[in-house]
């Protein structure tokens, strides 16, 4: 696969169970903060970027409260994994697995995400 | 169900029994065993032990000690209503009274007691009660509807505690009491003096030293009166008996298990019934090994415990308890630990007595020095320290920690001091070493988290005032077992990052982060606790260390909270609240008007706050930009009320209107508002102005408060309202308007540079070495001759103020950024949905619980929310 050499001409995409959706222009994405997607479904996901430009989209939908705010949240590290902290009560997501942190017995969606210039469609 | 386990019948759901399930799903023997209770009371467990707070508002819900969930979660059968009738040992078998037959292979008794009732002629006529159970307090609650007075016959625990609700109930309260003090089993002859006087002016009759010999019942057969055995006679039309309670064993004694000479059901170390192994006994129907039945929740819960271990095949005894009790009854602290009548040989008294102030103190120490026990009546401060030292010799004198403050010195002998061993929740037998345990390895840092972690102070809660000191002891032990730093990223604090930062001009947290944090988390993306807690500090520092001082620009947005992100405070349900600058609480009709037409228009819920301005919520992340264009055109700015920042300084009307005023107060108030707006500090910062003494703007409860003098100001400080609210302590007297303003700039910048994170300025003050004393000497009289860097800080602060909705509605990358969705920006968030309340709105909560509408139904709700 080639990548365009500008950030600007790469979409990044979600993995659904029916292929990849587009979600949104790579620059779009402000490293350390989160965006919403809604999906063809009418659920929603949160994007993230870190600062090395890996990318991450979990569920939105902070399973505590209900709220789709997820994306709100302040991202972080915690031994080494990369998590989203929910802006309402504090629980913490692992951004790769969906893991809630703070209680074991919960967890999000997480997908798969890549960012490609368009040809790859 | 499936018979083919071994079965645990439960016989009694009162407080222990509860505890005993817990316990067994603690040991998970709940999934490798059919767990069946038979519950008597109409309602599964409550707490006992709050029985009396019914009346003063907690309903029978609030009561409850059952969780549903998990009665169902570990698969409980659990019979509400129903008591069991007899019990067949040799067939294995209980039978309830709904003629239900259950197999047993395990039969544990938690009967409880029953309230002993003198058998008095008339003893059952209608008016007379006991005081053991809700079905009881809902009964005496609709007859005191018809009664104007009410006797208590029992002067002990329980009976004081009826007399005081009686006396809530609005009755004229009496209490006959057979021997000759107050609470015999508990206090001497001293703290029953001291009681008793204090009882007595509270407006209660006590009757000490005489019996009652009848009920004396009127023609229509209720209570009219009740004779003494002194021969007098009290008018009344309620009784409540309250003379002691007996073990409920007659089901035990039905079925041949041994009992004791009076009554109790007699039990082994590990609570199995001396009669049978496969019976145990459990809680105040059961006569302990040691021989005593006790009529306190902790040792019970402890035998609930010990059986749970035994059925795991755990070691465990209960072989006796301490009888340790602190209570708070009518108000008055009455507290008695150890040997509290002095009945070991030798020992000696310290006694301490103020009848006047009702004050009773009286320490038991054995010939080496050793505290034996003690009796603490109206001041039990000192209660869970001694308590803890009981057995050990205190390393002070120990009167030095009854005395009274003033008297001889008291020492402030902290529970630092006790060894790892002493128990400081006896309810749930925690020893400080477990709680110490739960600080440092489990990495609690608050109360509730030890709480939730140990159970200590979830009972009767007369220990939570020592775990807290103790936390706090534990977590201020600086370095050696507990790390001091900000977070796992930060090895430092607060303080020590403001001056890494201000002396470095640090203006990038990813620099801050790769130089000075911790060796593992270099290079990472930080977390939740030191991105808006470095974010803040370069904000605050902003115009000195040359950082933008714009909460948006550059890397800074990445490290707000979501309220600093979007310059608005996150509700419940997605949505956002606004809340403009209105300084002082002054505003005239036009921007009134304004603010009413934005909210019609944008449909937002609107309410007049307690900081004397108006919030509107439930405006949509999208809808934020729109509804501050039109404020900021208004001349509105932001109210930062989702900012750790100053928030408002409320303002009386003052002289200019008020008859009483002494100096202008609402000018004072909003030339504060405007010369604060906007600073960043480690929590939020309120201030407010009065006009005169009267003190009508609450300042002293303000982190500054300032109150007009005929000569100036006085200028407050460390007040707080809150969860714990704080008097704000006087700082300075009669001071000028530059006299004040410049000691505030100090005051607040000394703030800023040294609290911890979400340290508001009450607890910073009391935290700092030195405390206010401390804080007067920097401030005023500039001991650290930091003062001249303090206020040009506060200059820089002032100069570089902008107002941060102004620049963000010019800037549309940043607008760029209030969307719903990046790619749906104007497709409103399904899940932010309201309903009609009041004539306003309120937030559509059961759509949060079930989750997104299917799509089909998107297109409507859309609309609706548009409408
Ligand atoms: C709106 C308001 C209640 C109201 O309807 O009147 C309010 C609402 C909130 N208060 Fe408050 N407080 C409001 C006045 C107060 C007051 C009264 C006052 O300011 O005179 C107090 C007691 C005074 C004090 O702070 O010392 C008060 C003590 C608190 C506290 C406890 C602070 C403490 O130190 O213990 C919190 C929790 C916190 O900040 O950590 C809190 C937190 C909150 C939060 C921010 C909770 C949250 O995180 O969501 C609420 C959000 C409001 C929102 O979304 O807009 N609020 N809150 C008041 C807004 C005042 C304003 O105009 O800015
Ligand atoms: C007003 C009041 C204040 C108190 N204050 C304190 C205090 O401050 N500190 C303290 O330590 N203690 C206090 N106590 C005592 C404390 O409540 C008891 O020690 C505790 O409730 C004992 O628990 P238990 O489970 O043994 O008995 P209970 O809580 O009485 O439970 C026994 C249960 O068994 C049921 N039962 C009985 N027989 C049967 C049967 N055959 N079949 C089915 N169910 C049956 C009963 O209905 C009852 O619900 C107070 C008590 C009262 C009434
Ligand atoms: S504080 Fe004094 S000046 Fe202000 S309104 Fe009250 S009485 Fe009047
Ligand atoms: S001593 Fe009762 S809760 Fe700790």
């Amino acid at each position: 696969m080639t990548l365009a050499p500008e950030t600007t001409d790469l979409r990044v995409r979600l993995r659904l169970t029916d292929g990849w959706f587009t979600a949104c222009d790579l620059g779009t994405l402000f490293p350390g903060r989160g965006v919403a997607v809604l999906l063809p479904d009418g659920a929603q996901a949160a994007l993230f970027r870190d600062r090395r430009g890996e990318l991450y989209a979990i569920d939105n939908r902070d399973p505590f409260t209900g709220a789709a705010v997820l994306s709100r949240g302040l991202t972080g590290t915690h031994q080494g994994r990369p998590f989203v902290a929910s802006p309402l009560l504090k629980q913490r997501f692992d951004l790769a697995t969906g893991q809630c942190l703070d209680d074991e017995s919960v967890r999000v969606t997480a997908y798969e995400v890549r960012a490609t210039a368009d040809v790859a469609g | 169900m499936s018979t083919d386990q071994t079965t645990i019948v439960l016989i009694g759901h009162g407080m222990v029994g509860q505890r005993f399930l817990e316990a067994l799903a603690e040991r998970g023997l709940t999934a490798t065993h059919r767990v069946v209770v038979l519950c008597e009371e109409p309602r599964p467990a409550y707490d006992r032990v709050q029985l009396t707070s019914y009346f003063s508002g907690k309903t029978p819900d609030d009561l409850s000690m059952t969780d549903l969930a998990f009665i169902e979660e570990h698969g409980i059968e659990l019979y509400v209503g129903d008591a069991a009738e007899t019990v067949d040992r040799d067939a294995r078998k209980v039978t309830a009274r709904s003629g239900r037959v259950f197999d047993y292979d395990v039969l544990v008794l938690a009967t409880g007691s029953y309230p002993f009732v003198p058998p008095v002629p008339g003893k059952d006529a209608a008016g007379c009660f006991v005081y053991r159970t809700i079905e009881d307090l809902l009964a005496i609650e609709e007859y005191a509807k018809t009664a104007t007075t009410g006797a208590v016959v029992g002067g002990g625990l329980l009976g004081l505690e009826a007399a005081g609700a009686l006396k809530g109930l609005g009755l004229t309260s009496h209490i006959v009491e057979f021997a000759p003090r107050l609470m015999p089993v508990q206090v001497d002859e001293g703290g029953g003096a001291a009681l008793l006087r204090t009882i007595e002016d509270m407006g209660l009759s006590v009757h000490t030293g005489v019996g009652t010999q009848e009920i004396v019942v009127g023609p229509d057969g209720s209570v009219t009166g009740m004779k003494l055995s002194d021969g007098s006679e009290l008018a009344t039309d309620l009784v409540v008996f309250s003379a002691g309670v007996r073990p409920r064993d007659q089901l035990a004694r039905d079925c041949g298990l041994a009992v004791g000479e009076r009554g109790g059901i007699a039990v082994d170390e590990q609570c199995r019934t001396v009669t049978d192994p496969h019976v145990f006994a459990i809680g105040e129907c059961a006569l302990a090994a040691d021989g005593r039945v006790y009529g306190l929740v902790a040792p019970g819960y402890e035998q609930a415990v010990t059986v749970a271990a035994t059925l795991a095949r755990d070691a465990a005894a209960f072989t006796g308890a301490d009888l340790s009790t602190k209570l708070k009854l009518l108000g008055v602290d009455v507290a008695s630990f150890g040997d509290a009548h002095g009945t070991a040989e030798d020992c000696l008294d310290v006694v301490y007595s103020d009848s006047r102030a009702g004050l009773y103190k009286k320490l038991v120490i054995g010939r080496d020095g050793t505290l034996l026990g003690g009796i603490l009546v109206g001041d039990a401060e000192a209660y869970g320290t001694l308590k803890a030292f009981t057995g050990s010799v205190p390393p002070v004198p120990p009167e030095s920690l009854v005395l009274p403050a003033g008297a001889g010195a008291p020492v402030q002998l902290g529970p630092s001091a006790l060894p790892d061993d002493a128990v400081i929740c006896s309810c749930h037998n925690v020893s400080k070493g477990t709680i110490r345990g739960a600080v440092t390895d489990h990495r609690c840092v608050t109360v509730p988290e030890v709480k939730k972690c140990t159970k200590a102070g979830t009972g009767c809660g007369s220990c939570v005032k020592v775990i807290g000191q103790l936390v706090t002891a534990e977590l201020e032990a600086s370095g050696v077992e507990v790390d001091k730093g900000l977070c796992g990223c930060f090895g430092q604090t607060r303080e020590e990052l403001y001056e890494i930062v201000l002396a470095l001009r640090i203006t990038s947290y990813q620099d801050l982060l790769d130089r000075y944090g911790r060796e593992e988390a270099r290079g990472g993306d930080g977390c939740e606790v030191c991105k808006p807690t470095v974010g803040s500090i370069i904000a605050s520092l902003a115009p000195t260390i040359g950082a933008s001082g714009y909460v948006l620009d550059g890397e800074q947005a990445a490290l707000q909270d979501t309220n600093d992100h979007f310059l608005a405070n996150l509700q419940k349900n997605g949505s956002y609240s606004v809340v403009p600058r209105i300084p002082g609480g002054e505003i005239a009709p036009e921007k009134l008007i304004v603010i009413g037409e934005i909210a019609r228009d944008f449909r937002l819920y609107t309410k007049i706050t307690g900081g004397q301005r108006i919030d509107m919520f439930g405006a949509r992340v999208e809808q934020l930009p729109s509804i501050w264009a039109r404020l900021v055109d208004a001349g509105f700015e932001s109210g930062h009320a989702y900012g750790k920042s100053l928030r408002t300084v409320k303002s009386c009307v003052g002289q200019t209107w008020c008859r009483y005023g002494v100096q202008d107060s609402v000018r004072m108030a909003i030339d504060l508002e405007l010369r604060y707006r906007g600073l960043r500090s480690p929590h939020k910062l309120k201030s407010a102005v009065s006009g005169c003494a009267r003190e009508c703007a609450e300042a002293q409860s303000k982190d500054f408060g300032v109150i007009a003098t005929a000569a100036g100001w006085n200028l407050y400080v460390g007040g707080n309202g809150g969860a714990t609210p704080r008097h704000a302590d006087l700082l300075a007297q009669d001071l000028s308007d530059a006299e004040l303003v410049r000691l505030i700039d100090r005051f607040l910048m000394f703030y800023i540079r040294t609290a911890d994170r979400l340290e508001r300025t009450s607890t910073w003050l009391e935290r700092v070495p030195g405390g206010l004393d401390h804080v007067r000497d920097v401030v005023v009289h500039d001991s650290l001759g930091i003062c001249d860097e303090l206020e040009a800080l506060m200059s820089a602060h002032v100069a570089g103020y902008r107002d941060e909705w102004a620049e963000t509605i010019d800037d549309p990358e940043k607008l760029a950024r209030f969307v719903s969705f990046v790619n749906a920006p104007d497709t409103p968030d399904p899940l932010v949905s309201f309903v009609p309340e009041r004539d306003q709105i309120k937030p559509d909560l059961p759509l949060l619980s079930i989750g997104h509408r299917p799509l089909e139904t998107l297109e409507t709700l859309e609309g609706s929310a548009q409408r």
